[in-house]
């Protein structure tokens, strides 16, 4: 691995260097020439003069303009740098278990600081606090807000909240104390500094940072609890932070603190909180109304959820309430009713963009924060800024302690010593702070000293936390949640589970976060559904799980047999296969059995509602490669359904029935000819797949509250055709999903085939849901289950 | 409650708490719900049918018929009453009892098979020790019957896609002649294994008086 290191950081190196080189040479922007080839970007700043040429004699072949581009160019190097770097990381595998991301990042920004500060150059003028908060920012807020898990996250709020607000404040204020005591201290000589400043700098050093917590969280699987805490107290102690900064800054430069000041604190922090969600809460809704009326213009639909959330955070920095709160809640709230509303392409991009953009983000923060760590002035103080250090530790330590003693009682599943070990511990601070400390005024007369010590503390934190938070949390076996629960039984069972206890509580006349979860369901279903989404069409939880397993699970076996694809099948065929509908069933091995067992085993979904907590930072929530199976499936399925209309497109005669893989092994070599024997009216056919695969990269959205999954595969011409085979049983009784529809399901599926009619052609019509029109319509017989000799049916 | 019947209630109370690990005062909240329930008679029979708000409830008619399933009484008798006392509503009651600090791991697993094997009690109607597909089916048509979207057949495919599930997570070798007769305690502890049941079921019995906290209406 060395070498390819070294040729890494050989790489690394070069272009860093042409950085310097060309912002040195950018450094003043010389008037644009007009004429006359332009010399290359000498090394000297005086270098790219141009003065008109006294006299112009022929057409210049070729012409450079470095500084016209300058600023751009230098942008997409640096970020391509960084992404590099991410790149490199990866190459040896073992580092990234044992150092979390962010720390790399800070390194490999050190290390180009370094190069920076000794050729005397100058880290880029955009790393300013403003290009910090309304550029960077946001993306990692937006990225953490959409993919917080929102049931944990509800359940908890009480919790979180209490650790966001009245931690943030105990730390701040008992960090500024201690502080201001050792200021008293002599020796260290830093008696200049009185309470406000300290004050102000313990309320910038005791945000706990979004950013470092989760690059280090994700990796680390502990209790749901534990994370959605931790996760969410960072998020939201921005009030308090924007508030206590505000008001100590405001108040350094008062001589006297009056109570009045205090009082008018508070109320500004409730002005500042709730006015951030409120203002979330609203452009979520606004933007969820607005993607009702999207449907004709699916291109630019990802587009309205980036316009709101980056408004709604705009106008909270306009009224300096909590911009980062404000973007949280307008993500949790329009999430829901967009994701619905939305094309699958458009939903799937929107979590991709998102995903991108706060890692890109979160990339820069981290290397811009270790080359400025460089290239900065520093004052070191020993005393204060270990001092500083210190305190840190101990006030959060403490104050994790004296919360949850307190919120316990309230709390049903309590936190026991080790969760709070991993609490206090998980309390990194990063980039927020890093960029808050850059923002104070420079009437502070020790500002620089404040600089340095944040960055200590930052550096430390995530440093020495970052790495040993992992053995340290899997050492004192902190419990831990099983993450990857995704079967129709796990989720029958919580449905289960929620409608016993709502039931119970009923009748034991107690209330609890059930009954409010209940009611705000009943009132989400009646009248906020109705508002906002398109297609009102609720679907429950359990059915969509259900179906995109079985999705997955007909991609999978499609995509393991695709070697075996036989000619399309002609009319003639399928009518045969109709006919061979009421054979009876074969005896079916175990072998297959064991196939089964294999692919629901090993298919895990994300259910969109009940999003698995935990979503890796550096990778979608869902598995995009089996999405993107699934998407290719659909589209040859639907390909597939058009007979003679692909002369390139191959299907096997066989029409896979895609629930619950019956009999089909996946071995290949089952021919697919056998198939069409032995398995009655399979409803999809296997296509040839390489013909397809190129085609579709966007994968599905994993819906689980959505009307149907892969339900708006809008993609192109396919479409008409694809209605002809829900269309019949639309017209036997509706679509699947929103009616119950009558069974006869066995006529459905040979007739919609043979119907090419092409009706309807709606562009939202299902795609998917015709295989599962199909199997739903099956009554006991039909079902491959149950005609399997194993499931003697019991009853008719 | 005058004073002259405060001391046999308090010995019963403390028998009760003994039994299902309630505190005093949730038991004496507990008890006058009961008495609200039952309009003050021993014994409620079908009082709770007409508890109002659960009329939304899909499972309504499981959880009603799990008070009166003597199973979840603890003893092994098996068969439903007619009627049930304090006692029992409160046994059943003990089953959401969530875990304390003071739980040990094994009182937690004990919690934890206790709540389990309410469940599959919900699901075995018949009482023979094993969940078969249609009782499977019927759970989850009644689960589904309140979102409206889906029929009968979906529900019944939902089942069997469950009952599959399974079938080849606990017997994955089953040969092509074999009849999984349905899910056995057992099996339905191992589907469920990784499922955290804390976080999920349990309620939070209030040690204040809440029915009192109203408006007044006797209804629930």
């Amino acid at each position: 691995m060395d070498w390819t290191f070294s040729k890494h950081s050989d790489f690394l190196l070069v272009v860093c260097t042409v950085l310097c080189l060309l912002h040195a040479g950018g450094g003043e922007v010389p008037p644009r020439p007009t004429r006359g080839v332009t010399v290359l970007p000498p090394v000297e700043p005086d270098g790219p003069h141009a003065y008109p040429e006294p006299e112009k004699d022929s057409l210049p072949v070729f012409t450079m303009d470095y500084p016209r581009i300058q600023i751009p160019f230098e942008i997409t190097l640096w970020v391509l740098l960084a992404s590099f770097a991410k790149i490199g990381f990866h190459v040896y595998n073992k580092m990234t278990i044992w150092v979390p991301e962010s720390c790399l990042l800070i390194s490999i920004g050190l290390i180009v600081g370094a190069i920076m500060h000794s050729v005397n150059e100058e880290p880029p003028a955009v790393l300013t606090s403003n290009v910090f908060f309304l550029y960077m920012l946001p993306p990692i807020v937006l990225d953490s807000g959409y993919f917080m898990p929102t049931r944990p996250f509800f359940e908890n709020m009480g919790t979180v909240l209490w650790f966001a607000v009245v931690g943030t404040l105990w730390n701040s204020i008992g960090i500024g104390m201690s502080l201001f005591a050792i200021c008293q201290i002599e020796a260290f000589g830093v008696q200049d500094i009185n309470l406000q400043e300290n004050l102000l700098f313990a309320a910038i050093i005791s945000a706990v940072d979004p950013v470092a917590v989760l690059s280090v969280f994700e990796d680390v699987s502990v209790n749901e609890q534990l994370y959605i805490v931790v996760f969410g107290e960072c998020l939201f102690n921005d009030a308090v932070t924007v508030v206590l900064y505000n008001m100590f800054n405001f108040v350094a430069e008062m001589p006297v603190v009056e109570p009045v000041d205090v009082f008018l604190g508070v109320a500004r922090f409730f002005i500042v909180g709730l006015g951030g969600m409120g203002f979330g809460v609203l452009f979520g809704i606004v933007a969820a109304f607005t993607t009702r009326f999207t449907s004709k213009v699916r291109e630019i639909e990802p587009l309205f959820i980036f316009m709101y959330s980056y408004l709604a955070y705009l106008v909270a920095e306009l009224f300096a309430i909590s911009s980062i709160m404000a973007i949280v809640t307008c993500a949790l709230t329009m999430k829901y009713y967009v994701e619905e509303n939305v094309s699958q392409r458009s939903c799937t991009t929107i979590r991709h963009v998102v995903k991108m953009l706060g890692s890109i983000s979160e990339t820069l923060i981290f290397f811009f924060l270790g080359v400025v760590a460089i290239t900065t002035e520093h004052e070191w103080n020993w005393g204060y800024i270990l001092f500083t250090l210190l305190f840190a530790f101990l006030w959060r330590g403490l104050g994790v302690l004296v919360l949850t003693q307190i919120i316990n009682p309230f709390r049903t599943i309590p936190f026991n010593l080790k969760d709070q070990f991993g609490l206090a511990y998980g309390g990194l601070r990063g980039a927020i702070s890093f960029a808050l400390a850059f923002t104070l005024p420079d009437n502070i007369g020790r500002k620089q000293l404040f600089v340095t010590a944040t960055i200590v503390i930052i550096i430390f934190t995530v440093f020495l936390q970052g790495i040993s938070i992992r053995p340290l949390i899997e050492f004192i076996n902190v419990r831990r949640t099983n993450r990857n629960l995704e079967t129709i039984n796990v989720e029958v069972h919580c449905r289960l589970m929620e409608h016993t206890i709502a039931g119970i509580e009923d009748l034991c006349g107690q209330w609890s976060h059930f009954y409010w979860k209940d009611k705000f369901m009943k009132f989400n279903n009646r009248i906020l559904r109705r508002i906002l989404i398109r297609d009102n069409r609720a679907e429950s939880s359990i059915v969509a799980l259900y179906k995109k397993l079985e999705l997955q699970n007909a991609m999978e076996i499609l995509d393991t047999v695709s070697g075996d694809i036989s000619p399309a099948p002609s009319i003639a065929s399928l009518h045969e296969e109709k006919k061979g509908l009421v054979k009876p069933k074969k005896k079916f091995l175990a072998a297959e059995l064991r196939n089964m067992h294999d692919i629901l085993a090993k298919n895990m979904y994300k259910i969109r509602q009940q999003t698995v907590s935990y979503t890796s930072k550096h990778a979608l929530p869902n598995d995009s490669r089996t999405k993107e199976i699934l998407i290719r499936r659909h589209s040859s399925v639907r390909r597939s359904l058009r007979p003679g209309s692909f002369q390139n497109t191959v299907a096997p005669k066989s029409q896979k029935y895609f629930s619950l893989p019956a009999g089909r092994s996946l071995d290949s070599n089952f021919p697919p000819l056998r198939r069409s024997d032995t398995d009655d009216h399979e409803t999809t056919s296997e296509v040839s797949f390489p013909a397809r695969r190129s085609r579709f990269t966007a994968s599905t959205r994993t819906s689980s509250r959505a009307a149907v999954p892969l339900r708006r595969l809008d993609t192109l011409e396919e479409v008409p055709r694809v209605s002809m085979l829900h269309e019949s049983p639309a017209r036997r009784g509706g679509h699947v999903i929103p009616d119950s529809h009558s069974s006869s399901g066995e006529r459905r599926l040979p007739a919609a085939r043979h119907r090419p009619d092409p009706s309807a052609n709606d562009e939202d019509n299902f795609t998917a849901p015709p295989v599962w029109a199909a199997e739903a319509g099956d009554n006991t017989t039909r079902n491959p289950l149950l005609r399997r000799p194993q499931w003697n049916v019991k009853k008719v | 409650m005058g004073g002259s019947q405060a001391r046999p209630e308090q010995n019963q109370y403390q028998d009760l708490v003994h039994k299902t690990g309630f505190s005093l005062e949730q038991i004496k909240n507990l008890h006058k719900r009961f008495r609200q329930l039952s309009e003050n008679e021993e014994t409620i029979r079908e009082n709770l049918e007409s508890v109002v708000s659960l009329a939304n409830n899909p499972i309504k008619k499981q959880i009603i018929e799990a008070f009166f399933d003597k199973r979840n009484q603890g003893q092994d008798e098996a068969g439903s009453s007619q009627e049930i006392g304090f006692e029992q509503f409160l046994k059943v009651m003990a089953h959401f009892r969530p875990p304390t600090l003071k739980t040990s791991p094994e009182e937690r697993e004990a919690m934890r098979k206790e709540k389990l094997r309410f469940l599959f009690n919900m699901h075995d109607t018949d009482s023979d020790g094993t969940i078969t597909l249609a009782e499977y089916r019927t759970v989850v048509e009644e689960l589904l019957s309140r979102s409206g979207t889906m029929g009968q057949e979906a529900a019944r495919a939902i089942a069997d896609a469950a009952m599959l599930e399974v079938a080849s997570t606990n017997v994955p070798h089953m040969a092509p002649d074999d009849f999984y007769e349905g899910i056995t305690f057992e099996h339905f502890e191992q589907i469920l294994k990784g499922l955290e049941m804390e976080s999920r079921m349990h309620i939070r019995f209030l040690d204040v008086d809440t029915t009192t906290m109203r408006c007044g209406k006797s209804t629930s």
